[in-house]
């Protein structure tokens, strides 16, 4: 039986297979006749097919045999692409995806009963009936087929599948006892196969034995002609009479121009990245050391594993960033889910899918994205008489887009609906003790109500949204994950929900100042420059906190005041200008100790709820700094402010 | 006192220290070392009861102070302290958590027949944060619920000095780990 990493493999490529034909379907279902993805749809079927026999998972390779036809008579040309095609592929992914974590399942059935149905309809010969006669096959499998866990008898079952009548074994080549080696294949096999087989579902047979296999193919009623290694080819000609191929080894010819790309499990990752973070917190260490020493040759050597560290890091941080991309197929499958279950046509785009983000970041926003994207679907977007009364076009627009922002990657759901209702907004409030009854919220801070605990304003709880539970979640979320989350809206016009995450969870540049005597990191990538606090304002006092850097006001806060230090400031202060949500914003600090990596400590649930942090790191002397958390940070300072003008 | 639900934290190895005079004790099995002259990093805004981080090993640990829950007095300054790293659950979630002590007696193990519920009347500690009371060497020995206390102070502050507006009294049952 296969061992567990064999099966874990397979499953990573089925998975992977299992995403790449969603994809490639819901493009094919907007541009039905585009070659490429036709052929596309069709090499994922076969490959999921062919792997999923070859790893002895009959369920799916039966039951995908009828689509991989389906999608043979598109290829040919005798099966036309329309919504039910997809609507029916798109299912039949559902249940392999599904097959691939429960064995056996016997729920495709209906599926394929539909499938037969379609195609019956559109009026598809299900194969193209060649003249009678017989394929003659002889082949042997690359020596080292068995050394590799391969196994001759699934392809002579897969040979037996086709028609191949009396298959006989090739002895001419087993050697003499002595040098006989069993895990050396000697054996060859030649057999009949009916004349109706294509060529291709013979050679489909062979896919995964490509390299090393001598086949010889003799067409019903042609000459057999041997096939020479050197100038075999990977393109497959359609001409009925092509005998002769000796393959050379090539996976199926899409990959050849994508990158050499490598399946890692995404533990090993975590992992790695856990040992960089040592290794920096090691090289800040050694640093210290070697210059505390004056040593010049250890201060050379610590130079240089500083700069070995710093490349790990990027490396290693790169390898775990991953594009928005990468989830995006899931959005659109479920847009045209939801398309189909409201009855309202929606044009989905996805902008930015370029944009990077650490994949324990991608991973877990996939929830959340999902549940707004089906509520502005849900309640956003108006059902299409209402959109037409309104002189709008039929489609409703979505948008999910993606950007960077300073330190910060910037993902908003954008919908072209009729916007939120206030004026509900505040009665749910209201009705849930949210808000005081008689009270208002000004601009978007009432909207922001939406995230709380229990509350919805759907009139209707749907089949799809509206229970009242989600948002809240989606807030929590995306808290966990150090980020912030914000409505805006247009009545009328529509609504955009925009999450706002931290680049990465695990190693930063930061910059690390003093306090009152104590240290804390600010992550560089918010700082826009430093400044001299000028000496009248040193100390706080009533007059406004504001520099003027180059003509523009800059507010300040004072790191003091915000994390509660004792004593007072000394007379050279410096500010730390970053960038935010509010604009540019100063902090007051006592000295500027230099920049360094930061690896990113995640604090205890004890000290969880402390939003001015995002986390702790160990500085080169064994100390704990904590990192300062800017947004929610400039935050606080504002509603400190804000509470100290009304006591006023 | 055969009907006491003693936790098993009690009955094994337990390992002993000194705080405020009175002598506590801790399941030796979550003891994963005891530090000392160990650098504190405030917490702003943290409450009493976990005001500082500390480095263990590389790892960022919280300190907590079991006199916040044990009402007892919290000297301004202090430098002979000792920190024990304990192993707990908290949330769900493996966590390591250092405790102040003001010094560490031995690993030992408490007579059975000496545990007993802590008394109603007679004592300043909130009974549901004490597991059970015990003797050693002659003394009293306190064995507090770490679970209950914990549980009552995640997520940055503790219930016990929020307002009250929830009112709901944490379960003071102790827990069997």
């Amino acid at each position: 039986m296969m061992d567990e990493e064999t099966l874990a493999t397979f499953l990573a490529e089925a998975e992977g297979l299992v995403e790449s034909l969603e994809a490639q379907l819901l493009a094919l279902r907007d541009r039905p006749t585009d070659r490429a993805l036709i052929d596309g749809v069709f090499r994922d079927l076969h490959t999921l097919k062919g792997s999923g026999a070859m790893f002895g998972r009959e369920d799916i390779a039966g039951f995908l045999h009828q689509f991989e036809s389906a999608f043979e008579g598109v290829r040919d040309g005798t099966v036309a692409v329309d919504d039910e095609l997809i609507a029916i592929s798109l299912a039949a992914r559902d249940h392999v995806a599904h097959l691939l974590g429960n064995p056996g399942d016997g729920g495709g059935q209906p599926l394929l009963e539909r499938l037969t149905l379609h195609l019956g309809q559109s009026g598809a010969p299900q194969a193209v009936e060649t003249a009678g006669g017989h394929w003659q096959l002889r082949f042997f499998l690359p020596p080292d087929t068995l050394s590799l866990g391969g196994r001759p008898e699934i392809v002579l079952e897969e040979l037996r599948a086709l028609g191949a009548a009396d298959p006989r074994p090739i002895l001419g080549e087993l050697p003499v006892l002595e040098d006989l080696d069993p895990l050396e294949l000697c054996l060859g096999w030649e057999m009949e196969l009916p004349g109706k087989v294509t060529e291709d579902e013979i050679h489909a047979v062979f896919m995964f034995h490509e390299e090393g296999l001598r086949l010889e193919l003799m067409p019903p009623g042609g000459d057999r002609r041997k096939g020479d290694r050197r100038q075999g080819s990977t393109t497959r000609r359609r001409a009925p009479a092509t005998a002769t191929v000796e393959k050379t080894a090539a996976p199926p010819a899409t990959s050849a121009q994508a990158p050499a790309l490598m399946r890692v499990p995404a533990e090993r990752l975590d992992d790695m990245m856990d040992r960089v973070g040592e290794l920096v917190i090691a090289e800040a260490r050694l640093i210290e050391i070697a210059n505390r020493s004056g040593d010049a040759n250890l201060m050379l050597v610590a130079e240089d594993i500083r700069r070995l560290a710093t490349a790990m890091r990027d490396t290693t941080m790169s390898i775990r960033m991953t594009p928005i991309g990468t989830i995006a197929g899931r959005f659109r499958r479920l847009v045209h889910d939801l398309s189909a279950k409201l009855g309202r046509a929606i044009e989905f785009s996805v902008e930015g899918e370029e944009t990077e983000l650490d994949k324990t970041v991608v991973e877990r926003l996939t929830e959340p994205l999902m549940h707004i994207i089906r509520n502005s679907a849900d309640h956003g977007l108006e059902a299409a008489e209402e959109r037409l009364e309104q002189g709008k076009r039929e489609a409703g627009k979505l948008v999910l887009s993606a950007r960077y922002s300073g330190a910060e990657v910037l993902i908003s759901v954008t919908d072209g609906g009729r916007g939120m209702n206030r004026d509900a907004i505040r009665a749910r409030a209201i009705e849930r003790g949210l808000i005081a009854e008689g009270t208002d919220l000004a601009g978007d801070a009432l909207l922001n109500l939406i995230f709380e605990p229990g509350f919805s304003t759907a009139s209707q709880v749907t089949e799809l949204s509206g229970r009242g539970v989600g948002m809240d979640v989606v807030r929590r979320t995306v808290e966990g994950l150090r980020g912030s989350i914000q409505v805006a809206s247009e009545p009328g016009h529509g609504s955009s929900v925009t999450l706002r995450l931290p680049l990465t969870l695990a190693i930063i540049d930061g910059l690390l100042i003093e306090t009152a005597g104590e240290r804390y990191v600010i992550p560089l990538a918010a700082v826009d420059e430093i400044v001299e606090l000028p000496a009248a304002q040193a100390r706080p006092g009533g007059g406004n906190a504001f520099l003027d850097i180059r003509d523009s006001l800059v507010p300040y806060l004072r790191l003091r005041g915000l994390l509660n230090c004792q004593g007072s400031p000394g007379p050279f202060q410096k500010v730390v200008v970053v960038t935010s949500s509010e604009g540019r914003v100063g902090l007051v600090v006592d000295r500027i100790i230099g920049s360094n990596q930061t690896v990113i400590k995640q604090l205890s649930p004890l000290h969880a709820e402390l939003k001015t942090f995002s986390g702790a790191t160990i500085l080169g002397d064994g100390a704990v700094a904590l990192i300062l958390d800017v947004p929610h940070l400039i935050q606080r300072g504002r509603c400190e402010a804000d509470a100290g003008r009304e006591a006023a | 006192m055969s009907e006491l639900d003693i936790p098993a934290d009690v009955t094994g190895d337990v390992v002993t220290f000194r705080l405020d005079g009175e002598v506590l004790a801790v399941a030796a099995g979550r003891l994963r070392e005891v530090l000392e002259k160990v650098r504190v990093t405030r917490v702003p805004g943290a409450p009493d009861f976990a005001a500082g981080v500390i480095n263990v090993r590389g790892s960022v640990v919280p300190l907590a102070d079991l006199r916040v829950p044990l009402r007892m007095p919290r000297p301004a300054e202090q430098d002979d302290v000792r920190i024990l790293v304990l192993e707990l659950t908290l949330a769900e979630q493996a966590t390591t958590v250092g405790i102040l002590a003001d010094a560490v007696h031995e690993v030992t193990r408490l007579d059975p027949g000496t545990l007993e519920e802590i008394p109603p009347v007679g004592t300043r500690w909130p009974p549901r944060y004490v597991a059970a009371v015990g003797r050693w060497q002659g003394e009293f020995v306190t064995v507090p619920d770490l679970n209950a206390i914990f549980a009552d102070f995640l997520g940055g502050q503790g219930r016990t000095h929020s307002n009250g507006a929830t009112g709901a009294e944490p379960n003071a049952e102790p827990e069997t780990v």
